[in-house]
């Protein structure tokens, strides 16, 4: 009870820093970070779609290691985390899919184009939703865990795959700004205190989900010893 | 007695086989509606014209796709009646085993499928290939193979799910994208030859494809079969 309670204390903790961080990330998306040259205040939706993609990377990655860890240990408290890390990242991703096309309309002039990145990010995130899909038609819990963690392995080995098979198409899409160098320095401490407080937006949020997980575990547990 | 592991896979495949033979179910149903659905897109694609050659290798791995998808679904429906799972997995042998006959009977299903829908694909869309032959025969044969190596695993998840037959498709088209993709690539290059690149790519990511695919089906099948 007594961890309960101090994770629980941490949780609230947390809860602050990501409501901080957040309110940090806006002030400095928004006011602080210069006006970009030619897209202007468009430029803005950067700081959250870029972290978004890292976030949801990062979720599925993630979603991985747990999976293998569970088929290891067959302890569901790995599948709870996976199950997590496996949502998340599917928000994510959809944040980074809708905010993509918002800002690509005025600037490609087109909502969408099968361009590399694009495209293996759509499928990135048709792969999860499948995930979600296959948990949602597996009733009993065990069996539910032990498929989803084989198929978050698929999904996972699959992704690099899906973005070799395509790369060779034309690319529309900026290229990651940080490795090209082409981010102006002026704009780098904006994009940071976004990465940062999409980090614990990550962090706070999976927390949760796992501890809501787990305890929908516990009841289903004294569920089985009253019937 | 030792057994040898091909014979082995043998026994599994053979079994598969004779079902095949005797009832005829599965290919009777992939011959059909791999027909169907090329005669589907003929009309269409009743505008096209004369770029008709420019999208019949599309046409031609969807109709492969999905008449590959009912072969897929039956090779572990056929195990569901009369509990004829329960008995498979009585034998005593590897479960990697099972995969990999059931997999190669998949594959030989779905080659001879691919056969007899390619000819009538040949009828419908007025095209002579004779001297490509020999390379389409390996592009079918490579990408087969891919496709029933990801599909023969995602079938064995989603045939004990509540949802059964119809959550395969859900889950397998996005997994085995990097596969059509590169099919459709390959036979482009085959019968148009107007590709940017050579048929090597395409059929290096396919081969790629499908060797990841078989080795980690083979170490993960005994998760996802029920005990």
């Amino acid at each position: 009870m007594t961890d309960q309670k101090r994770q629980a204390a941490f949780d609230s903790i947390l809860g602050v820093l990501v409501l901080v961080a957040m309110v940090a990330a806006l002030y400095m998306a928004f006011l602080q970070a210069p006006r970009e040259k030619t897209m202007g205040d468009l430029q803005r939706i950067f700081y959250f779609h870029v972290p978004s993609a890292v976030m949801g990377i990062l979720a599925f990655a993630v979603n991985f290691g747990a999976s293998v860890m569970f088929l290891i240990k067959k302890d569901r408290r790995w599948d709870n985390l996976a199950l997590s890390a496996g949502e998340i990242g599917v928000v994510f991703m959809s944040i980074v899919l809708i905010t993509g096309p918002i800002w690509a309309k005025p600037v490609w002039f087109v909502w969408w184009t099968w361009s590399p990145r694009l495209t293996s990010s759509l499928i990135l995130w048709m792969l999860y939703v499948a995930y979600l899909l296959i948990r949602t038609y597996v009733p009993d819990p065990g069996r539910r865990a032990m498929v989803s963690a084989v198929f978050g392995i698929i999904a996972f080995v699959d992704a690099p795959i899906v973005w070799f098979s395509i790369r060779w198409w034309r690319d529309i899409h900026p290229s990651p700004m940080l490795e090209t160098g082409g981010l102006s320095p002026a704009m780098r401490p904006a994009f940071y205190v976004c990465v940062a407080a999409f980090l614990t937006l990550f962090l706070y949020v999976v927390r949760r989900r796992y501890f809501l997980e787990s305890a929908r575990h516990e009841v289903e547990l004294l569920e089985r010893k009253i019937f | 007695m030792q057994v040898g592991m091909l014979a082995k896979i043998w026994a599994v495949f053979r079994k598969d086989l004779l079902i095949e033979v005797r009832t005829k179910d599965s290919l009777n149903a992939m011959l059909f509606f791999g027909i169907v659905v090329l005669v589907i897109f003929h009309f269409a694609l009743a505008g096209a014209g004369d770029s008709i050659r420019q999208v019949v290798p599309g046409v031609l791995w969807a109709a492969f796709a999905f008449s590959g998808t009912l072969g897929l679904n039956r090779i572990f429906a056929v195990e569901k009646e009369n509990n004829c799972l329960e008995g498979l997995l009585l034998i005593p042998v590897d479960r990697g085993v099972i995969y990999l006959g059931k997999m190669l009977a998949v594959t030989l299903f779905m080659l001879f499928a691919e056969c007899i829908i390619f000819i009538f694909c040949l009828v419908f869309f007025n095209l002579t290939v004779w001297e490509k032959l020999p390379w389409l025969a390996l592009i079918f044969f490579v990408g087969t193979l891919g496709f029933a190596a990801a599909g023969t695993l995602l079938s064995a998840i989603s045939i004990n799910t509540r949802m059964r037959e119809t959550l395969l498709p859900l889950i397998l088209f996005p997994v085995v994208l990097p596969v059509l993709v590169n099919a459709v690539e390959a036979t482009n290059v085959a019968l148009n030859g107007t590709a940017d690149g050579g048929l090597e790519l395409p059929l290096t990511i396919m081969s790629v494809f499908t060797i990841i695919f078989v080795t980690i089906s083979y170490v993960l099948f005994e998760y996802v079969l029920e005990d």
